[in-house]
Parts: C-alpha cells; sequence; structure tokens
C-alpha cells in the first residue's frame, strides 16, 4: 500500500448499530441479491424477471399442499437450527447436524421395524423418541468429550461423525431392506401404521410444526433466561472469563452437546415418525450444513432463525420450482441460493464497519 | 493373498484428488484461512476443466486431438475457474470480514451447484441417452504414461502407470512444503497464519499475503477435481460422481499435521482405505461392505483424537486460523 498518499478511504469498526438500520441493510443485500439472481435466469432462460418471481412464488405457496411442504421443511430446518444454535453460542462448531438428525432417523426406523408389531402404539412412540434422542445426544456427546478433555478440532470431529452415520445407516437399510436387493427400505409398517404420529389438525405435517414451533420458544428461554444459557453466553465471551468465575467449561460443553444432540436426535424422529416414514442415508437432506446457515444469519437468535430459516426454505423451492417450470436442471436453486448467501454474508460488513472517505475524515 | 500390484496403483488414483485437495487446503490454512469451500472449488475446478475440454472437442469433430492443446486448455479453464473461486471466498472473508465457515459452506453449496448444473446442461447439450458426458479423447492425452511402463512389470504398475497428472500433484506436494518452511516467503506465510498482527507489525501486507495464498490453494485444490474427472474417471463426468472427496482432503490436512510432504504417502493411504472395501472378501453380504466404507473416516477421527492428546507444538493449526484481521482491533 502507497503509505505517501492517503488512502481513498478506511475502514472504521462501528458502534452498534440500531436494530432497524442493521436489519434495513439485510433487506437491502436480499433485493439485490433477488435482483441479480432474476437477471442471471432471465439470461439463462429469456423469460421476463417478473414472471420468475411469480413462479418463485407459486412454488411455495402454489396450492394448500405446496404451503403445508413448505412450512414442514421450515419446521425441519429450524429445529436442526435450534439444535446447532446454543453450541454455536458457545463457538462450538457443530457442523454434525447431519449425522445427528441422521442417526435419530436411523434409531426410530429401527424401534419402527423392530418393535413394530410387539408394542401399543403409544408406547412404541414413546420408545421411539427416546431412542432417537438418546441416539443423537451420544452423536454430539463424543466430539463433546473429546473437546473438553483433549480441546480436539470439533469441526472435523462432527463432519466425520456424519460420514460414520451415514454409512451405518446404509448398512441398516440394507439389512432391512424391502424387497430384498432394492437397497431401499420403502415405507415401514405401510399396513399398520405402527409408529406413524398420528395425523392432528388440518395436515399430517401439522403435528410436527406445532412441536418445532413450542421448541423454538422454549429454546430461546433456555438461552436468554436460564442460568444455564449464561453459562453458555460466558464461555462462549471468553473461556478464561468463565474459568475465572467458577464455570467447569468442560461441564457445560458436554452439557451443551447432549442437548444439541437430542435436538437433532428429536428432528429425526419427527422426520421418520412424523413425516417420511421410512429410512434413506440421505433423509437429514443437507439440513445439518443449512441450519449453520440459518443459526448464523440470525445472530444465534431462536426467534430470528424462524424468519432466516423461512427465507432459505423458500428461496430453495422457488429456486427448485424456477428449475423445473423453466426446464434447468436441479442444482440451478443451488447456485441461486449461494449468490443469495453470498449477498447476505457480504452485507455483514456494511452492518460492522463503515467507509470514512478520504474528504469525509478531513472534516472530522 | 491380498493383490498389492493391483491394490496400489488404485489407490494412489484415488489419492491423487485428495493429495491436491489437501496441499491446497494447507497452503489456505496457513495463511489463516479455513477454506471449507474446498468441496466446492473442486467441483469448480473440475466442471471449468470439462467445459474447456468440451469446446475443444466440439471444434475438433473428428481424428485426434492436439495432445498438447487437450491437456492445456482443460487445465487453464480449471485454473482460471478455482481461482476466481478462491478470489470470491478471500473478498468475502479478507476484505468483507465475513464468518469464514459460513462463508466456507456456502461457497461448497454454490461450487457443487455450478458443478452439477453446469455438468447437467452440458449432458443435455451432447444429447447423450445416459446422464454423463464422455471425454474420453481428452481423457487420452491426460492419461498417457511413459512408453516403456507396460514392460516392466510390477514396477512399471506401481511407479510408472500414471497419467502426468499424477507426478505434477506430487510435486506440487513437494515445492508447496519447501515454500512453507525453507523460503522467506514461507515463514512470511506461516507469520499472517500464525499472528497476523505482529507480521503486519514487520510490515508484511497480511491481505496480500491471505488472497494469494487462498487464491493459489484454490487452483491446486481445483486440479485435483480435474484429474478426477480427466484420469481417474477416465473423462466422464456425471452429476456428484466426485463425492465427498472434498472433506476427506480437508480432514487430511489434519491428518497431515499441515505438512504437505507428509500429505503425500498419507493421500496413498487414504486412497488405500477409501476402497478398501472392494479388496475384503464379504462373499454376499453387501451391508458389511457399507461398514469397511468407514474405515478412511474412522481413521481420520482416531488420527484427530491422538494428534490433540500429544498436543506437540509443531503440530498445532495456525494460531489465527479461522479468524478474520482487522488492524485497529486489538
Amino acid at each position: 500500500m502507497n503509505k505517501q498518499r492517503d488512502p481513498l478511504f478506511h475502514i472504521v469498526k462501528r458502534a452498534a448499530l440500531p436494530w432497524y438500520k442493521a436489519w434495513g441493510i439485510r433487506a437491502a443485500a436480499i433485493v439485490l441479491a433477488l435482483i441479480l439472481c432474476a437477471l442471471i435466469t432471465t439470461l439463462i432462460t429469456g423469460e421476463d424477471p417478473i414472471q420468475v418471481y411469480v413462479t418463485i412464488f407459486e412454488g411455495g405457496f402454489g396450492t394448500a399442499r405446496r404451503a403445508w411442504i413448505l412450512f414442514h421443511n421450515l419446521a425441519m430446518l429450524l429445529i436442526v437450527a435450534l439444535a446447532v444454535t446454543p453450541a454455536f453460542r458457545m463457538r462450538f462448531w457443530n457442523i454434525g447436524g447431519e449425522g445427528q438428525v441422521l442417526i435419530g432417523c436411523l434409531a426410530s426406523a429401527a424401534c419402527m421395524i423392530t418393535l413394530g408389531d410387539k408394542l401399543p402404539n403409544g408406547v412404541l412412540l414413546a420408545v421411539m423418541a427416546l431412542a432417537s434422542i438418546l441416539a443423537g445426544a451420544v452423536w454430539a456427546g463424543i466430539p463433546a468429550i473429546f473437546k473438553a478433555r483433549w480441546n480436539t478440532n470439533e469441526t472435523l470431529f462432527t463432519l466425520m461423525m456424519n460420514y460414520v452415520a451415514t454409512q451405518l445407516a446404509a448398512f441398516f437399510i440394507i439389512i432391512w431392506e424391502v424387497p430384498k436387493g432394492s437397497g431401499t427400505i420403502g415405507i415401514i409398517n405401510q399396513s399398520t401404521m405402527a409408529g406413524w404420529l398420528p395425523q392432528v389438525g388440518p395436515s399430517k405435517y401439522f403435528l410436527n410444526i406445532l412441536i418445532v414451533a413450542v421448541l423454538t420458544v422454549l429454546m430461546y428461554l433456555y438461552l436468554n433466561y436460564t442460568k444455564h444459557g449464561y453459562e453458555i453466553a460466558v464461555v462462549g465471551e471468553s473461556e478464561r472469563t468463565a474459568r475465572y468465575v467458577g464455570i467447569k467449561v468442560g461441564r457445560v460443553i458436554i452439557r451443551t452437546l447432549l442437548l444439541s444432540g437430542a435436538i437433532c436426535g428429536l428432528a429425526g424422529f419427527l422426520l421418520v415418525s412424523g413425516s417420511d416414514h421410512t429410512l434413506t442415508t440421505s433423509l437429514a437432506g443437507g439440513r445439518g450444513f443449512t441450519a449453520v446457515m440459518v443459526s448464523w444469519l440470525a445472530k444465534f437468535n431462536p426467534l430470528f432463525m424462524i424468519f432466516t430459516s423461512f427465507l432459505l426454505v423458500f428461496l430453495a423451492r422457488g429456486a427448485a420450482e424456477i428449475s423445473t417450470s423453466f426446464g434447468l436442471n436441479q442444482s440451478f436453486s443451488d447456485i441461486l441460493t449461494g449468490v443469495i448467501l453470498f449477498f447476505i454474508i457480504g452485507c455483514e460488513f456494511f452492518i460492522n464497519y463503515k467507509l470514512s472517505f478520504r474528504s469525509a475524515k478531513k472534516e472530522g | 493373498m491380498f493383490d498389492f500390484v493391483a491394490f496400489i496403483p488404485r489407490a494412489i488414483v484415488q489419492g491423487i484428488p485428495l493429495l491436491l485437495g489437501s496441499t491446497g487446503e494447507t497452503l489456505t490454512e496457513k495463511s489463516g484461512n479455513l477454506n471449507l469451500g474446498i468441496p466446492g472449488v473442486m467441483y469448480v475446478g473440475a466442471i471449468s476443466g470439462v467445459v474447456g475440454a468440451f469446446l475443444y472437442e466440439q471444434a475438433v469433430p473428428t481424428g485426434d486431438l492436439n495432445n498438447f492443446l487437450a491437456v492445456l486448455i482443460p487445465l487453464l479453464c480449471s485454473l482460471l475457474g478455482s481461482a476466481l473461486m478462491g478470489l470470491l471466498y478471500s473478498f468475502l472473508t479478507v476484505t468483507l470480514r465475513a464468518n469464514q465457515n459460513v462463508t466456507g459452506l456456502t461457497i461448497t453449496t454454490f461450487g457443487v451447484g455450478l458443478g452439477n448444473f453446469f455438468g447437467g446442461s452440458l449432458i443435455k447439450l451432447s444429447g447423450a441417452s445416459v446422464p454423463s458426458l464422455v471425454l474420453t479423447r481428452t481423457s487420452l492425452a491426460f492419461t498417457k504414461t511413459l512408453p516403456f511402463s507396460g514392460s516392466l512389470g510390477w514396477f512399471g504398475k506401481i511407479f510408472l502407470s500414471y497419467g502426468f497428472m499424477a507426478y505434477l500433484a506430487i510435486a506440487i506436494a513437494l515445492a508447496v512444503s519447501y515454500v512453507l518452511n525453507r523460503t522467506r516467503v514461507g515463514l512470511q506465510l506461516r507469520a499472517v497464519g500464525e499472528n497476523p498482527n505482529t507480521a503486519d507489525a514487520a510490515g508484511i501486507d497480511v491481505n496480500r499475503y491471505k488472497y494469494v495464498a487462498t487464491c493459489v490453494g484454490s487452483m491446486i485444490a481445483g486440479l485435483g477435481g480435474l484429474y478426477f474427472i480427466m484420469d481417474y474417471a477416465a473423462g466422464i463426468w456425471a452429476n456428484d460422481t466426485f463425492g465427498d472427496r472434498g472433506w476427506l482432503a480437508i480432514a487430511l490436512v489434519i491428518f497431515t499435521v499441515w505438512r504437505p510432504n507428509i500429505g503425500v504417502l498419507a493421500s496413498f493411504l487414504f486412497g488405500g482405505l477409501y476402497i478398501l472395501y472392494l479388496f475384503i472378501p464379504t462373499g454376499t453380504n453387501m451391508a458389511v461392505k457399507e461398514l469397511y466404507k468407514m474405515i478412511p473416516y474412522v481413521v481420520t477421527l482416531i488420527v484427530l483424537v491422538l494428534s490433540s492428546m500429544r498436543n506437540k507444538r509443531e503440530n498445532q493449526p495456525p494460531a489465527a486460523l479461522g479468524l478474520a484481521y482487522f488492524r485497529e482491533e486489538r
């Protein structure tokens, strides 16, 4: 850099921006991203951009069924995001949500298949939920123990646990496959519906959505109004401070991760018992990774996460709709989602810093 | 009897993409940037090369390709594509100081989407009846081996049966290792990754080092994607074939404790573990094969745990890994 001349601008850290300005910047970024996405789509398909937006909207809300699916996807993404959030607040980068959900799915499916005709439905559901929660907790607890005891890198540990879970699920899928040699399980207990969550309210998705909604509020309260939540915040800010004030950091890490994994396991239970009634290796559907984004975009606030997960689910669904109705391939939606996320990630800079230009600096 | 002469070459061709990916990521991480976008970057490296090769094959509809151009065009396209991804990552994390984990994951989504989108579109364009794009003629140029390698028995098979990119990968890994540990540039780069404040005070341009290391690292990683398609997969692109190798490459960085020269052997070992399930006789029990596929991940976990237990100072990640640098912040 040329030291003789004043640079054109320099970067100053902002004091906290009022929330409406911060969200204004984010909204502007999203709008810009949408304009860019429409431009890209128009360039590729030759359709007019308004039509593109209509298509996005129809993809999400076109029919009542679509709307229910959209809200169900939102709930499923939200619950995984809720699960990883306490860990993130501690700066424990759990990117193993994927595996923790899948192992929960596996536990639920295992109960459904092996105990389906032996227990009354109510007991079976309880056993399934418990098994899933335990499985998820164990899957997240293992990296936590190593992190607490030996400071083992959690990002990689949880990532590897995803693959172990995937292979474990693949192993059991082949053992339980119906019919033999197909490599898939199909719908479990289709005739008896044993281990299926009953339909409550207007749609089979309603119960799942309701459970996640309750959980969102509980998580908000847990993080903001309990001693545990406070300890998590302190450990996240500074481990040394936490140690100094007498918080047992290792214990907080393990406890929080057990909770994190347990909620992921519960998500697995809801997926298997509440909506899909089957087991595939891709049942978690990348939510473990998308949840990282949801949680971070919402600044780890469970209530904001409703909005951010809506945004991501809606965009993904809309982009998928664009792909099908304009005859593009499905991956186009990943590109659009990527572009939008880049804008949102980038705009954080303008919230945290401000550019002060040369002339402005002289006045100051 | 375990067939080593068949196993070792296959382990090595499996290992080369991992080696390139992890060398690139090591270089990037040494500058303090944890690029979790490497899987995406490798996809982009692969598809850029495929697009280049596709266009060149279209331009020469019949007969043999000029071997030199058939290699050069995809190579340059691949380097350009992955460098752009590296640039995007650096712009977001270095200039705009965004969170590296989130940016990296987004780069992965974006890159994999980009790869599959263009891959899928090219498959459509080529009008193939199967969902894959065949670039055999380009691949032939990439897989050319030394003329006498076939006549040397097991020695030829194990050491000389690879296309030039395999040797290039090893050379790059050794060169990066040399630069990092034996040159001034490497020393300054490591300083940036360990403590950017001190590096800045010593007059090192922190941002420039981060940008260059990330972009060059991405280019190296992108070559891994190109090698996979052109050499390993014999020029056949099908969506999602590259799989999770990008993540394994990142795991390999830790496995090798940030040393590309160890990476040469470690990646072959990993490649071997990755395909071990094909060589363990299981009879008709298909399910157990799925368990054997777990081996590379479990081994990574064990290494991760052991290296953290030993906790030697020289085996630690760069101290400022994952943190954005802002001069005015202390």
